[in-house]
């Protein structure tokens, strides 16, 4: 493999004990990330997505198995070689948790400040990477005077401080709208490619996953329900978590039982031609289209719709087979499949 | 009525006392109400056993009335400043009865930062002195302010009762001449000049808190 592993985790258990008895968060978790790579994890809230990133700076302590950073098991370390190992990791958050009381250059500095990294040598590094993330000119300002975007750039430059190799982002856009969500995806990207930071991403949103991940890890229920590359995954989804989460839930009760369905993928290969409209015009076969989500990006066309094919088994044969002869990745089904 | 110096001389004694006694108390009461939050079973560094006790002694010296509390202990303040009565030896037992105002106060403040800013702490490698010290004291500095205006009023409401006790400044003036002696107008003055007191300590401590809180612009 030209890849290296970055993060090996190994039957990882993780267990609470509250006042409501004993809940296991995360169950029999096996999970190889690479170097380099943006890696998705991916989960409804409560499945445990939150607690696994957590494990991999070791903010939870696993119940049982091991993770392994770049080489080092971090349940072997002791307190400060953990400490120290954690500034090769960057963390951001849902809430930004920025320190209110601080400038965003100051914030930016704290990082550096506790590494012990030199008063000038800090703000210059400081000020380098307000550059990078774009807000130069607001090196003076505090939390409350920036955009949920801007404060969120301002925590990925302070995330980045210290160099790490792996930036761990837990829930990053989830607060933010969808053009300021764009932004910071594309801002990670751009981290990932120009400074090869490997990045873990933890989402509730397939969307982001979508849009910049390589591969992906579904989560269910405390345990991983599918692992693979993105295309992968969500051209062939195998589990019922991961099909949930690619089929949206508004179309489930409309798709009416004994109809033949077909789903097709637009995984960024066709270029953004109007294959449903040609299609009908091509084999005189009407179709509806019970649901759909696409984008262009960059004269490429992403997304997926789910067709439902005429009730004439010619036609509907026709339909398929002019589909199939198209770039798109196309997918029969009767409702059960779709659901 | 009483000469205009009698007044300056017991607002002078009054202030004394307050001020020494409130900055004792933050020397105590601070790292006091930190360990009390830093031990907490959800703390950066959970010490349930020190955590109890310290709760304990705490609630102890905050259910015993503060007159009651400093004769108590007049032992004990003979034993530090060699005397039982006036402005000195009052700083003793409001010391005493303060510490643990204040550390309560100081625990609700720094619990009010929010867990993210530590886990964010945390995550970028800092120990439990540096969370302190870093994060969680500079950022709850503005809460801090309110609850120390707070405090200040209080320690200058037990000082004005250690008047019965012989402690001097306004409390005494009241009580001695005032009470004592049936001085309805004496008693209203001592008042008076204790609530502008009040209003001054109350006043520049709010302003202050909003000054320093960096969140609302």
């Amino acid at each position: 493999m030209e890849q290296d592993v970055i993060v090996r985790i190994q039957n990882l258990n993780k267990t609470f004990r509250g006042r409501a008895g004993t809940v296991v968060a995360l169950n029999g978790i096996n999970l190889d990330i690479m170097r380099g790579e943006i890696f998705g994890i991916i989960g409804l809230s409560g499945a445990g997505k939150s607690t696994l990133v957590r494990c991999i700076n070791f903010l939870e302590t696993p119940t049982e198995g091991t993770v392994t950073v770049n080489g080092q098991e971090l349940g072997s370390l002791s307190k400060p070689e953990l400490l120290e190992i954690r500034r090769s990791m960057g963390m951001i958050f849902q809430q930004f948790n920025l320190l209110q009381q601080r400038t965003a250059l100051q914030n930016i500095c704290f990082p550096l400040e506790i590494a012990g990294v030199k008063k000038d040598a800090a703000e210059k590094r400081a000020r380098e990477l307000l550059e990078i993330v774009g807000l130069s000119d607001r090196a003076d300002n505090y939390p409350s005077q920036l955009s949920g975007g801007q404060q969120q750039r301002v925590a990925i430059a302070r995330a980045l401080a210290t160099e790490p190799k792996i930036l761990l982002c837990d829930e990053a856009t989830s607060a933010l709208d969808p053009t300021t969500t764009r932004s910071i995806l594309a801002l990670l990207k751009e981290i990932n490619q120009t400074l090869g930071i490997t990045i873990i991403v933890i989402t509730h949103e397939m969307a982001v996953i979508e849009e910049i991940c390589q591969r992906v890890a579904i989560i269910d229920a405390s345990r991983i329900a599918e692992v693979g590359t993105v295309d992968q995954v969500f051209t062939r989804p195998q589990s019922s978590m991961a099909k949930q989460l690619i089929y949206p839930d508004g179309k489930r009760d409309r798709l009416a039982t004994g109809r033949r369905y077909c789903r097709i993928v637009f995984d960024g290969n066709s270029s953004f031609e109007p294959v449903v409209s040609n299609m009908v015009l091509e084999c005189k076969a009407p179709v509806n289209i019970m649901f759909a989500d696409t984008r262009d990006i960059d004269g490429k066309a992403y997304g997926q719709m789910i067709l439902q094919l005429p009730e004439d088994a010619r036609a509907a044969n026709r339909a398929l087979a002019y589909l199939q002869t198209q770039n798109v990745h196309v997918e029969e089904g009767d409702a059960d499949a779709f659901t | 009525m009483l000469s205009l110096n009698i007044w300056a001389q017991n607002l002078w004694e009054t202030l004394y006392m307050v001020i020494v006694s409130t900055a004792v108390s933050y020397a105590l009461g601070l790292p006091l109400g930190l360990l009390l939050v830093v031990s907490d079973k959800k703390g950066i560094r959970p010490m349930p056993v020190l955590n109890t006790v310290l709760g304990v002694i705490v609630n102890i010296l905050r259910s015993v009335p503060f007159l009651i509390l400093a004769v108590l202990i007049t032992p004990m303040t003979r034993a530090i400043t060699g005397k039982a009565i006036g402005t000195t030896a009052m700083i003793v037992p409001l010391t005493v009865a303060a510490a643990p105002y204040i550390a309560r106060m100081v625990e609700s403040s720094i619990k009010e930062v929010p867990f993210g800013v530590i886990e964010a702490a945390q995550s970028m490698g800092a120990n439990p002195w540096q969370i302190v010290w870093k994060v969680l004291v500079p950022e709850a500095k503005p809460s801090l302010m309110v609850g120390g205006a707070i405090s200040i009023v209080t320690i200058l409401g037990y000082s004005a009762m250690a008047g019965f006790i012989g402690g001097g400044g306004l409390g005494t003036v009241a009580v001695n001449y005032g009470y004592n002696r049936y001085n309805f107008e004496i008693m209203l003055v001592a008042v008076i000049i204790i609530v502008v007191v009040v209003q001054i300590f109350q006043e520049v401590g709010m302003r202050l808190a909003r000054r320093l809180d960096k969140r609302n612009r």
